[in-house]
């Protein structure tokens, strides 16, 4: 069960899953949504129109200026869904209206990497 | 979370457009961090000011949200792209600097106190311990909540600028509950700023909200920075305390091995074509002290030193600028080391910093290469 919803919406995509947490401005790049960080797990990926799945957000403050210009460059994820909120993740869904979940720990284990899925 | 009939009604487009977009902003950050109610805030401190990091999205919204928007409570601003006095001599294009100054515009028509610093802790006094606070730059939160002994959330660029705009921010996370869950044990001996900028990086990695830190009798400024933002560049940690006796249930070592573990990620190569001091921004104190250092030295390099604008007024008046400058420092003001426009591969592959948060985006947004040394040894190995 999704235990929260923090940007409503209704989505359905194929999911994008990180193991590690995300720092927007650090390691995403706003123009094409490719993760640039060489040591990230998902390294030289593309994040736009999926179902972005990560433990949360980390790092600069300006990541939620990252979100916002990833929407305004149609690269953003179609939707984002967290094991817990921070405020720089919540802050730029919020103004971008990308769909932002939290997820149960049990719904957070079984979304697998390339799966289809439904949320909101 | 629950609002007032007031804020539903900003909530609802009754009070304009930018009211609304504030109180959207902060209806999510409440609701993702559980928050029961909105509390007053009494200082502001917003990022998001650097065209290099926000762009033009960041541009435009800001252009548009400034047409009817109005700061309620005191806000300070980050460094932005460029110091005016010396912008020519980087040669960024007049797209970047027109771009910059739109930026510069919609703040100060929101009403800004135009500090353009990353440190507001040391260049305005500190409001009374409690005083609940939005500060969005991470080493500024961090510092306020730790020793500023302040209350803030370790806000993003959007709610500290919905605070600064509503006056309000949720009583959430380190408003509420800022015991540690962690307590890390400093293990590491004759400790420098750049050893506590490796011990935040770790921490901030390992701790969630709060943190415990052990071994540890008190911080020198520098070395209170350095952690600060280190501690803000690698996790969601937005506070620590020196404490020998924490009950926080969780124990980690913080040992030579974890801290070479750190180096080796941040630390990529063994020379920099250039030298950066400042993310944060260097204050008053590490400039005299720095001027102290360099006395009948000069550096061999190219040396950038990054530092609010009324710092290096204080320097100059003082003397010290001159000195910095004689010994062959440039004195930059308004912006920073980090996610800087300034420092590129057109120029440089290396850079040579004190700096772990400097460290991080140097490598990951500028592309560059960094060699990490303490202070000293830039002075011992880099001047003559």
């Amino acid at each position: 069960m999704t235990l929260k919803t923090i940007v409503k919406g209704k989505v359905t995509g194929k999911v994008l899953k990180s193991s590690q947490p995300i720092n927007f401005l650090g390691s995403v790049d706003k123009k094409t949504g490719a993760i640039t960080d060489q040591k990230h797990a998902l390294f030289g990926k593309k994040i736009a129109g999926s179902i972005l799945v990560f433990p949360n957000g980390i790092g600069s403050s300006v990541g939620a200026y990252t979100i916002y210009s990833l929407k305004s460059n149609n690269s953003a994820p179609a939707a984002m869904a967290c094991q817990k909120a921070d405020l720089t993740v919540a802050s730029g869904c919020a103004l971008a209206n990308i769909p932002l979940f939290i997820l149960s720990p049990d719904e957070y284990d079984s979304m697998k990497d390339g799966d289809e899925i439904s949320l909101g | 979370m629950e609002l007032t009939k007031d804020e539903e009604k900003s909530l609802n487009g009754e009070h304009g457009e930018a009211m609304q977009t504030a109180y959207r902003i902060l209806s999510a950050t409440g609701e993702a961090t559980d928050a029961e109610k909105l509390v007053p805030i009494h200082w502001a401190h917003v990022s998001g000011v650097n065209y290099n990091t926000i762009g033009d999205a960041g541009e435009e919204f800001l252009a548009t949200i400034s047409k009817d928007a109005k700061f309620r409570v005191r806000t300070t601003v980050n460094p932005m792209g460029y110091d005016k006095d010396s912008v020519e001599k980087f040669g960024l294009d007049e797209n970047f600097i027109q771009k910059q100054e739109s930026i510069r515009e919609s703040y100060k028509k929101m009403g800004v106190t135009p500090s353009f610093s990353c440190i507001p802790y040391e260049i305005y006094d500190m409001p009374q311990e409690g005083t609940q606070v939005a500060f969005a730059e991470t080493n500024a939160a961090i510092y306020a909540n730790s020793v500023g002994k302040l209350k803030t959330n370790k806000e993003s660029a959007f709610s500290a600028l919905a605070s600064a705009i509503t006056g309000k921010s949720p009583y959430s996370d380190l408003r509420k509950d800022d015991s540690p869950t962690m307590s890390i044990a400093m293990k590491v001996s004759d400790p420098n700023e750049l050893t506590f900028g490796l011990l935040g990086y770790f921490a901030g990695k390992v701790a969630d909200k709060s943190v415990a830190i052990s071994g540890v009798k008190n911080l020198d400024k520098r070395c209170n920075k350095s952690l600060c933002a280190s501690m803000g560049t690698s996790g969601t940690c937005g506070k620590f305390v020196l404490d020998d006796n924490s009950d926080a249930s969780e124990k980690v070592d913080f040992d030579e091995k974890e801290m070479q573990k750190v180096y080796d990620e941040l630390n990529t190569t063994e020379s920099g074509d250039l030298i950066t001091l400042g993310s944060p921004q260097l204050g008053l104190e590490e400039m005299t002290d720095l001027a102290s250092m360099l006395k009948g030295r000069a550096f061999k390099k190219r040396c950038l030193i990054f530092c609010p604008r009324t710092i290096q007024e204080q320097a100059r008046h003082m003397g010290y600028a001159g000195q910095l400058e004689s010994a062959g420092c440039e004195l930059m003001s308004d912006c920073c080391t980090c996610l800087t426009p300034l420092v590129t591969k057109k120029d440089v592959d290396s850079v040579t910093t004190n700096s772990i948060k400097g460290a991080y985006y140097l490598k990951n947004s500028n592309g560059l290469d960094v060699n990490l040394k303490p202070l000293s040894e830039i002075v011992r190995d880099e001047t003559s």
